[in-house]
């Protein structure tokens, strides 16, 4: 005979990452090791960002990378090559996020004795807003191309940011992108989020953000 | 492609719960889907269709979906309204100090399970 029985969970689909997020940023946070979950749009320049931040940096602190993708390991080679850091490629397996347990894996590969280590996120400003990686940084990038009005559209990611990077500033002249406005939308987001345009081209105003990187490395 | 992800996630879950409570199958899943949380709610579902064909206990299990509404909290007027209607603007007040309060949910409310029982008699 069958019997048919209800099981009550009551559970987010979220919780099993968020609990590994969790213990990973203690872990982290434990070992003095900054993490920085980089998340942006396709071609938004996360890549030359932070070859520029990367090299403003090494002299004094250890560094590695680990970029995501779907697929190829395009990204991990150029960083590697322009840099000389440490350097992963994560492949997602078509997945649009990276989720904790993967950022676990990455961070193995790249192995002990960083201070400060990117997590280049995939090209989405959707789905790795959802699925918190344990970073101990969550910083987004938007470039001037995309328009100043993303902070409306994808409101998640800037909500959980602590470092939003308006980038590309050097094509201000050629967009009609409004920075004030930019900036109001992400502040009525996040209030307490830093905002920093710079451009990695140019060299305009990195050096702002390489000193919020100095500072933020400082408190570890 | 994100409400696959996310269905995976699901799937692993109630096919734990389903081993932990010794059940032959589960036929039915309910779920609680925020009207903000990002999935749609049709996806969601064709996603749920594919991957419950990879799993052990799920084949034959029906997803049903409660769509949670999205309210947001205004700050500065103590009002609450419908956040797809007017986003992160109140409506009473035209503040923008606002919060969601409920809305963005994904989340596993119960399963329905066949178990085999011995025979009693």
């Amino acid at each position: 005979m069958q019997k048919v029985k209800t099981i009550l969970l009551s559970k987010s689909v979220f919780e099993n990452n968020d609990e590994q997020a969790e213990l990973l940023r203690a872990e982290l946070r434990k070992n003095h090791i900054c993490l920085v979950n980089v998340m942006s749009s396709p071609g938004s320049g996360k890549t030359t960002l932070l070859v520029a931040l990367i090299n403003a940096l090494k002299q004094s602190f250890d560094i590695g990378v680990m970029q995501a993708d779907i697929d190829s390991d395009k990204d991990a080679v150029t960083v590697a090559e322009k840099t000389g850091v440490r350097s992963v490629q994560l492949h997602t397996g078509g997945m649009c996020h990276l989720d904790a347990g993967m950022t676990r894996q990455g961070l193995s590969a790249l192995g002990d004795g960083l201070d400060l280590i990117f997590l280049e996120n995939v090209g989405n400003l959707v789905c790795p807003a959802e699925y918190d990686t344990g970073a101990t940084v969550n910083m987004v990038i938007l470039s001037v191309p995309e328009g100043n009005d993303k902070p409306l559209k994808y409101p998640l990611v800037f909500e959980k940011c602590e470092l939003a990077v308006i980038s590309k500033t050097d094509t201000l002249p050629y967009f009609d992108f409004d920075m004030d406005e930019c900036k109001k939308y992400i502040r009525a987001r996040n209030a307490g989020a830093a905002v920093i345009p710079v451009s990695a081209k140019t060299g305009e105003n990195t050096a702002e953000l390489v000193n919020w990187f100095r500072q933020k490395l400082s408190e570890r | 492609m994100h409400e696959l992800g996310i269905v995976m996630n699901a799937v692993r879950q109630v096919e734990k719960a389903a081993a932990d409570n010794g059940v032959q199958k589960v036929v039915g899943v309910t779920m609680e889907i925020g009207e903000v949380s990002t999935v749609v709610p049709e996806l969601f579902l064709d996603a749920f269709n594919w991957a419950k064909k990879r799993t052990r206990f799920l084949g034959d299990a029906q997803l049903e979906m409660i769509i949670i509404e999205g309210r947001t909290y205004c700050q500065a007027c103590g009002e609450t309204y419908r956040t797809t209607e007017y986003g992160k603007k109140c409506p009473h007040c035209g503040s923008d100090e606002t919060y969601l309060l409920t809305g963005d949910q994904v989340i596993i409310k119960d399963i329905t399970a066949v178990s085999e029982e011995e025979e009693s008699e």
